[in-house]
């Protein structure tokens, strides 16, 4: 049964759903659970069997190397079997370089982990998302980072214990400047449970901002794109899904005027439900929708919007 | 300045992937293989930086098996002045831990005071190398940045760090730096660039060269397959009015999403 370590995500409003999900997914892996929670002082809400709380002005913000400090030291601290982090922009800055420093095996984007004769084994997309395979990592501890969603996670409840944890932080490489908000008050991509795209048959930015913001916005989805509509300038590269964007994976996605190229399918494919609207009865999309309608977007989408508000 | 470029060739991303008989890997016939997209932003940084004289010379290290020498030329074209092909056939399958002790043996090596890679490669979706690499040198990083600025000894990079967050950080070189899209865009090598390219030298390099041993990958792959088919879905059929109608219905009834 391995010692599980889990970097436990939490914002304003307490540990979020994917710290609960890695602590499903640890209690299934059996062994002590501990959980590390940067940049608070509590533990309450995350049933643990310990939460190791570090706060301090260095942690008030995200930096690498308290991070990094902070995760060798709960790692000193617990000496886990097993590290699970979620797999977001935090975990890909920090756990590679905690591994580097263990010398140990790291695994990212974990969408399975099992336990199979002692060993924990993971299943990850590769080449985005058009193979996959199984992952096992021959050090101790083995870190792995999963995707969002791809855990159930337990129920809300009260850690065993809490403990304040020591981290010695030396002077960080580098001084956190500012941090930049995001424009609207919109979930990130790759976490978003709604997402609806629009591809190159938006024609424009203000086709953009007429038809898949707006239908976005009634049903509190996340904007996202084709790399078609984002090369031609009609939204950011940070709202691009695909190989060479995000890799996504919601409850629904509508994808309007996307033809679905294949690096646009690696990146959605997984998606729960795919609804498509396109004028081509014989693009590609319609092959991997749940649901499909024939037909244009400027029609389709400002009543889809209506309908749905 | 010298500033390293870590390049990696990776299938093109309109590959349609198959699976290899054994399941070990996907089937590498006929594959066309090009520069990762995110290294050409990675190198095109390194070129803008050498147009503004702020760094001297730009390195291309890569990496890489058959046909990586044209990658490397490809970018020797577009204006780096050097590469180094590290051809080494006992890093296939390497973990990413060796990849990086090997690279920042190079970095090393080549003397250079700044390296800049891709975000990922899109063939692993690893992304791990560069955070790696920089632990291993001791220097700090900077990843996935969409803005870069150099002045003297110091950096100013603004880096994603999810959420829709974007930070703005600073520091001191030497620095390993990994670029997103949002940073530039590529330029396209030249005819004379490709002309000149042909006289640049690339140097040819083992791990071994790097005092790195490589062993059994700590990290290990089995049990390849493609992703599982969708099941069917349907279209819906009549005026937009109905079919919009129908849709809504589906989604709160039927799929349960909304």
């Amino acid at each position: 049964m391995p010692g599980i370590l889990i970097l436990a995500d939490h914002d304003a409003g307490g540990f979020k759903t994917t710290a609960l999900e890695l602590v499903g997914k640890a209690r299934e892996l059996g062994g002590p659970v501990a959980a590390l929670a940067i940049g608070t002082a509590g533990g309450e809400g995350l049933p643990a069997d310990l939460v190791l709380t570090v706060d301090g002005p260095e942690f008030a913000d995200f930096n690498t190397d308290p991070w990094v400090a902070a995760l060798a030291a709960a790692v000193e601290k617990v000496q886990p079997d097993v590290i699970l982090a979620t797999a977001n922009m935090i975990a890909r800055d920090v756990m590679p370089r905690l591994a580097a420093r263990l010398g140990v095996g790291l695994a990212c984007d974990v969408v399975e982990l099992k336990l199979e004769g002692g060993a924990v084994v993971g299943r990850r997309p590769v080449y985005g998302g058009k193979a996959l395979f199984d992952v096992t990592i021959k050090s101790s501890p083995a870190i792995f980072t999963a995707r969002p969603n791809a855990f159930v996670p337990v129920a809300a409840g009260s850690p065993g214990g809490v403990e304040a944890l020591t981290v010695g932080v030396s002077a960080a490489l580098v001084q956190v400047v500012e941090t930049l908000e995001p424009a609207g008050d919109v979930a990130d991509l790759t976490e978003a449970s709604l997402i609806v795209a629009g591809g190159r048959a938006v024609k424009s930015t203000e086709g953009f901002d007429q038809l898949i913001r707006p239908l976005a916005a009634a049903i509190g989805a996340s904007p996202g794109a084709s790399r078609a509509a984002v090369d031609a300038g009609f939204c950011p590269h940070s709202e691009q899904v695909g190989q060479t964007g995000k890799v996504v994976n919601p409850s629904l996605y509508i994808a309007c005027g996307i033809s679905g190229a294949i690096q646009h399918l690696a990146g959605m494919r997984t998606s729960k439900v795919i609804v498509a609207v396109n004028k081509d009865a014989d693009a590609p999309i319609f092959q991997f929708a749940s649901y499909g309608i024939v037909g244009d977007i400027f029609t389709i989408c400002p009543m889809l919007t209506e309908a749905l508000k | 300045m010298k500033i390293g470029v870590l390049l990696k060739q990776v299938p093109a991303t309109d590959t349609r992937i198959k699976i290899n008989a054994g399941g070990t890997g996907i089937e590498t016939g006929g594959v066309k293989l090009e520069i990762n997209p995110y290294d050409e932003h990675a190198l095109e940084e390194a070129l803008k930086l050498k147009d503004k004289k702020i760094a001297k010379q730009v390195v291309i290290i890569s990496i890489g098996g058959k046909g990586n020498d044209q990658r490397i030329r490809d970018g020797l074209a577009r204006g780096a002045d050097a590469g180094m092909w590290i051809n080494d056939p006992s890093l296939e399958g390497a973990d990413s831990l060796t990849v990086a002790k090997v690279l920042a043996g190079a970095a090393k090596a080549e003397g250079v005071e700044m390296l800049i890679a891709g975000k990922q490669a899109v063939d692993n979706d690893n992304a791990q190398v560069p955070a790696m690499v920089a632990e291993i040198l001791g220097w700090p990083q900077a990843l996935v940045i969409s803005e870069l600025s150099v002045d003297g000894g110091a950096f100013q990079a603004t880096r994603d760090i999810g959420g829709g967050l974007r930070q703005v950080v600073k520091g001191a070189l030497p620095v390993v730096l990994s670029a997103d899209k949002a940073l530039n865009t590529p330029r396209y090598a030249s005819l004379p660039g490709i002309m000149k390219a042909r006289r640049k030298p690339i140097a040819k390099k083992t791990a071994s060269d790097f005092g790195v041993a490589v062993g059994e990958p700590m990290v290990a792959d089995a049990n390849w397959s493609l992703p599982p088919e969708r099941p069917a879905g349907r279209i819906l059929d009549g005026e937009p009015a109905d079919v919009v109608a129908e849709l809504v219905n589906l989604l709160r009834t039927e799929a349960k999403v909304l």
